[in-house]
């Protein structure tokens, strides 16, 4: 039983075909990674699947009732709005203040109740951000580039604390990465998007080479994991990416 | 008590500004303070329709502010930016409204009355009006607040939490319809968007939640409300605009007591 099943998917944005033929479907508990270069159609395919965005073609299939939690890149929320981090939480749900209050511990955040939304970081707007979609007890969690912003200590963080989110609720997790090569290295699946999936499979684990660590730093606690791509296909000149310069670098004196 | 024209013009005064302040707060959190304006001089042309065909004021300016703002969301749907659409179309509802009054038959019409409003001359039966449209928009704002803020907040968020924000910007649009052709006879289609921004920004600063920046407009609108009413009175001042004024003051008080204060 797929929690979300799209076949087939086209969606335009101001006349400009930016997905073409997506099909995509994720299973419960499973955890996938969308990667893909700037303007490849990451976040659009995730504010489709959300019902943001309406598809010109194809079609989505939800389980019914499934309980979404969705996290997104930045809100753009106007200064005059007064707005602590405690009353968000209740968006737009009433959730009891004892409730409110594990859900930033769970995700983090527990200093950050009665601050005003508008003087977040970028970490902590992401980590009230997931205690909000924790308190829907998500079948699945969507994150767009939670991890933009951070450098790699915290991303290897904030993958750890997904990963035991994961453990805790039993939720399906689809986040999506600017980070073409390095992913979390929980991920069951990588799916590489530029209009349409390029490629997909499973991330390599290689937290314990010297080589590795020296690319990813040390501290990460294997959190990291390099994806290697693996196209079948080659894009015309219209495509606009080269996928032969997007291979891993290992993938590169491999073929 | 009713026979006295003061007790009805602050008895309509306060109905306008219990029902605008609160969806003030909206029009300011969502920047709609243009579309507010433009279905405020779209109602000009209500008024001169009204007229022509007899219909009550309310019905006329109600009804083409609700088309304005169909006209605005469907312009701005394809493709032209929100600002551009909002001056075409808030100036022009205003022109073709001050024209088309001209045209209407045997009524020489006082048109300041319907700009700047005549709280003066409200009936009792304009007080039913103003008072069962406040009631509207409020039983309409509180019945829809969780989802009005999600939405508010981001769309996003509330696409994913099965909320058509779609739906609530109709519905906020009807509201801001309703609070037009409301406040008409008491401020005047010029300075409906005073009434509705100013006291929501004035509460901005003491605000820490939506909720309460919503309650402390309602009341700096009531005082602005009644202060400008005293102040026509003392004065002998135009009372629509004597009431912005008031309202202007309470803003320039609470931003410098903000800023003494810390």
């Amino acid at each position: 039983m797929t929690l979300i099943e799209a076949t087939g998917l086209h969606v335009s944005l101001g006349g400009h075909e930016v997905l073409q033929g997506v099909d995509f479907a994720i299973a419960p508990g499973e955890i996938v990674t969308i990667v893909g270069p700037n303007g490849s159609g990451k976040s659009t395919l995730l504010r489709t699947l959300i019902g943001a965005l309406k598809p010109s073609a194809g079609r989505i299939r939800r389980k019914p009732g499934l309980r979404l939690g969705y996290v997104p890149q930045k809100l753009l929320m106007d200064p005059t709005l007064p707005m602590t981090v405690m009353r968000f939480l209740s968006l737009p749900r009433r959730v009891p203040a004892e409730e409110r209050r594990a859900a930033l511990a769970e995700a983090g955040a527990e200093a950050l109740g009665e601050r005003p939304m508008s003087g977040l970081s970028g970490g902590q707007f992401q980590r009230v951000m997931l205690a909000r979609a924790l308190l829907t007890r998500p079948e699945l969690l969507l994150l767009d580039e939670p991890t933009q912003g951070l450098d790699q200590p915290g991303s290897a963080a904030f993958y750890q604390q997904i990963e035991h989110i994961r453990e805790h609720l039993g939720c399906a997790v689809v986040m999506v990465s600017h980070e073409l090569h390095v992913v979390m290295s929980a991920s069951d699946r990588v799916v590489c998007l530029n209009g349409h999936v390029c490629c997909q499979g499973h991330p390599e684990i290689v937290a314990q080479a010297a080589e590795y660590r020296a690319l990813f730093g040390t501290g990460t606690h294997g959190a990291l994991a390099l994806y290697r791509h693996e196209h079948s296909h080659v894009h015309d000149e219209t495509c606009g990416h080269d996928h032969a310069a997007a291979q891993a670098p290992k993938a590169a004196e491999a073929g | 008590m009713l026979d006295d024209f003061l007790v009805r013009a602050a008895l309509a005064g306060l109905g306008l500004a219990l029902a605008a302040a609160p969806l003030g707060c909206f029009v300011a959190w969502r920047r709609m303070a243009y579309f507010g304006d433009a279905t405020a001089h779209a109602a000009i042309l209500g008024v001169a329709l009204s007229l022509a065909l007899s219909l009550p004021i309310v019905a006329g300016t109600l009804g083409v502010a609700l088309i304005m703002a169909l006209l605005v969301a469907t312009l701005s749907e394809r493709g032209l930016g929100m600002d551009t659409v909002l001056g075409v179309l808030a100036h022009s509802a205003l022109a073709f409204g001050l024209v088309a009054v001209t045209f209407v038959p045997g009524v020489r019409l006082d048109l300041s009355a319907y700009l700047f409003g005549d709280i003066l001359a409200v009936t009792r039966g304009d007080l039913a009006v103003i008072w069962s449209g406040a009631a509207a928009v409020i039983a309409l704002l509180a019945w829809r607040w969780q989802a009005l803020l999600t939405a508010t907040v981001s769309p996003d968020l509330a696409w994913a939490s099965g909320i058509d924000p779609r739906r609530e910007q109709r519905i906020l649009t009807l509201a801001l319809a309703l609070a037009v052709a409301v406040a008409i006879k008491v401020v005047g289609a010029l300075l409906v968007s005073a009434m509705l921004l100013i006291p929501a920004a004035a509460a901005r600063p003491f605000a820490r939640s939506p909720e309460a920046m919503a309650g402390i407009a309602a009341g700096l609108g009531a005082l602005a409300a009644l202060g400008g009413l005293w102040g026509a009175y003392v004065f002998d001042t135009p009372a629509g605009p004597s009431m912005v004024c008031a309202a202007a003051i309470l803003f320039a008080v609470t931003t410098v007591l903000r800023r003494l204060t810390g």
